[in-house]
């Protein structure tokens, strides 16, 4: 797969960041999507891929009602769960907007591309340019649509931009297959080709990883 | 209630299986009977049945009045028609366990040796996968390779995990609920207690009160009565019945009870004439003795090693006999072998006794699992 895969699937009601990653999975493939919520995605891949989709979500109600829609999805978190499955477990692991809120991601992300051959990784973008000017023009903390809870009630403990992020998988040597920013609704934004460009106007980056 | 009656004999359906059963404990079982229910209709390709285990003092009645004490099937919420375990769908089997008292092989039925007389005390000691050995019988006298699900509570839920542990090819889903991997030292402690109160009833003899046309009812009443309350929660048993009193609304020092008393009198002495001492020693026994993990080098990941069948572990909130914590050992366990997994965590303040009890969250759960195994297993 490379950097120039196009993105087939737009499926009716899925949220849209969920098809571009829906994108990226091949079909038949063995798939662990992790903070899965109701299982929308897990559906989507076993239904339009035939994909053997699993889901590990931390909030009980979420995975009642997954597993109630007959989906295979246990409760658990990214933190404690990853490290009891077994090497090259899958063939991708999905983290959808959640990387920001583990307690610590980079170990999060080790499991990731031990238990899996590829990762997929979605987050909010720290460095977008309404973040940078908030916080620059009024010295509080930013608030837009990606990042609007409060500080000392936001679950999201780890902001991280999309340079930074670049810089995390060079450091602990992960490849970067594929790359995106998008906006805030999952639409790809333009700046695919200047870093530093999707860097200050991606609302979200989003990323296909492998091991080397 | 010290002068209850012998437990009525009844004709159970039931097979004479050829050969016997060999047990874990050394002894060959020469005359091996199991009975069983079953509901609705196999389908031609003999592809959609469903194996339920029932728990410690369930039987094969799971959804049809009960002939003994005339109430509904313990599970008739969960299993029949238009029911989560839908028998318009599924072929449902239920099989009284070995050492049973309701038709299948135990210590009431004929000593292999001394056909005149009942094993009572001396029916050999039987395990889990005994239990589990003697169901397989069943399925195969019934002409079923494959199980298109094996669902069980607590005891039950022990079954079911012996079940893909022993029988891995033969069982497409698994449910074990409100259940454990092996029986930990407080549920041995619990179990013990019962049973020191049945060896101290005179009327027990020694494990041969058929000799004397006796029961120990007082006994066994008392095992059922300390039982039950490991099956409930400090919270039910509040809501249930708070401090109130039988009869009155404030102490009189007149021979006051408390409602929670006669609730319990009530359990034990309904118990004694449905279900026999010497089978209630060695199902205990055959509990406290499971320990998946030991069975295969300690650890539990191997009993489930390459297994291709899809999981559905529940547990209730408020279960302290067979905790949360229980169930996701077992839930990382077969996430250790990369097992198809689906784990909840019911919130019910009506502990270990939830799974028997009416909870949508678990009753939909139930359903939505079994029908996307379902469409998996092409059962559509």
């Amino acid at each position: 797969m490379t950097s120039d895969t196009p993105v087939r699937y737009v499926a009716k009601n899925m949220r849209l960041d969920l098809t571009l990653i829906a994108g990226m999975i091949a079909p038949r493939s063995r798939v662990l999507d992790i903070g899965c919520g109701d299982g929308l995605l897990i559906d989507h891949l076993f239904r339009t891929k035939g994909c053997d989709a699993r889901g590990i979500e931390i909030d009980m109600a979420e995975v009642t009602r997954a597993v109630t829609h007959g989906l295979p999805v246990m409760q658990g978190d990214a933190d404690d769960d990853l490290a009891t499955y077994p090497d090259a477990a899958f063939d991708y692991v999905v983290l959808s907007r959640t990387l920001q809120a583990v307690e610590r991601p980079r170990e999060v992300l080790r499991q990731m591309l031990r238990i899996s051959t590829r990762a997929i990784v979605s987050f909010p973008n720290f460095g977008h340019w309404q973040v940078r000017s908030q916080l620059l023009l009024s010295g509080r903390m930013p608030m837009t649509p990606a990042w609007h809870r409060m500080w000392y009630e936001t679950p999201n403990i780890h902001p991280c931009t999309i340079s930074d992020f670049f810089a995390l998988c060079a450091a602990d040597g992960y490849r970067v297959e594929q790359w995106l920013a998008v906006d805030e609704a999952g639409r790809r934004a333009p700046w695919r080709r200047s870093r530093r460009m999707a860097n200050l106007f991606g609302e979200q980056g989003l990323f296909l990883l492998r091991r080397d | 209630m010290d002068q209850a009656p012998p437990l009525p004999e009844i004709n159970h359906q039931s097979v004479l299986i050829e050969g016997g059963l060999a047990l874990d404990c050394g002894v060959h079982l020469r005359q091996l009977v199991v009975a069983y229910r079953t509901y609705g209709t196999l389908n031609a390709a003999r592809s959609n049945a469903v194996l339920i285990c029932h728990a410690l003092t369930g039987d094969q009645y799971v959804a049809e009045t009960h002939p003994v004490s005339g109430k509904p099937g313990w599970w008739g919420e969960m299993v029949g028609p238009g029911k989560p375990v839908d028998t318009d769908k599924y072929f449902v089997i239920c099989a009284n366990v070995l050492g049973g008292c309701m038709g299948s092989t135990g210590p009431r039925s004929p000593h292999d040796d001394r056909p005149g007389e009942p094993w009572g005390i001396e029916f050999p000691p039987v395990t889990i996968p005994d239990m589990v050995r003697a169901q397989k019988k069943l399925i195969d006298h019934l002409g079923i390779e494959r199980l298109f699900a094996v669902v069980g509570g607590s005891m039950g839920g022990m079954q079911v995990l012996a079940w893909a542990a022993l029988y891995p090819a033969h069982v497409f889903a698994a449910v074990p609920v409100a259940a454990a991997a092996f029986h930990s030292a407080q549920n041995i402690a619990f179990h013990e207690v019962g049973r020191q109160a049945i060896f101290a009833d005179p009327d027990f003899h020694a494990g041969r009160y058929w000799q004397h046309e006796a029961i120990p009812a007082r006994g066994l009443a008392v095992a059922r009565m300390t039982a039950h309350i490991t099956y409930l929660s400090e919270a039910a048993l509040s809501r249930k019945f708070g401090r109130k009193l039988r009869g009155a609304d404030s102490l009189t020092w007149f021979g006051d009870r408390f409602e929670v008393e006669s609730y319990l009198e009530h359990q034990g002495s309904s118990f004694v004439r449905r279900f026999d001492a010497n089978s209630y020693l060695t199902i205990t026994r055959a509990m406290d003795f499971f320990d998946l993990a030991a069975d295969h080098g300690g650890v539990l990941a191997e009993a489930f090693r390459g297994t291709k069948t899809r999981f559905l572990l529940v547990s209730f909130s408020s279960d302290w006999l067979f905790p949360t914590a229980q169930c996701r050992a077992i839930a990382r366990a077969l996430n250790h072998v990369a097992a198809n997994v689906s784990f909840v965590e019911i919130d019910s303040d009506k502990g270990h006794d939830a799974f028997l009890l009416d909870e949508p969250d678990f009753t939909r759960t139930m359903r939505g699992f079994l029908a996307g195994a379902a469409e998996a297993a092409g059962l559509t």
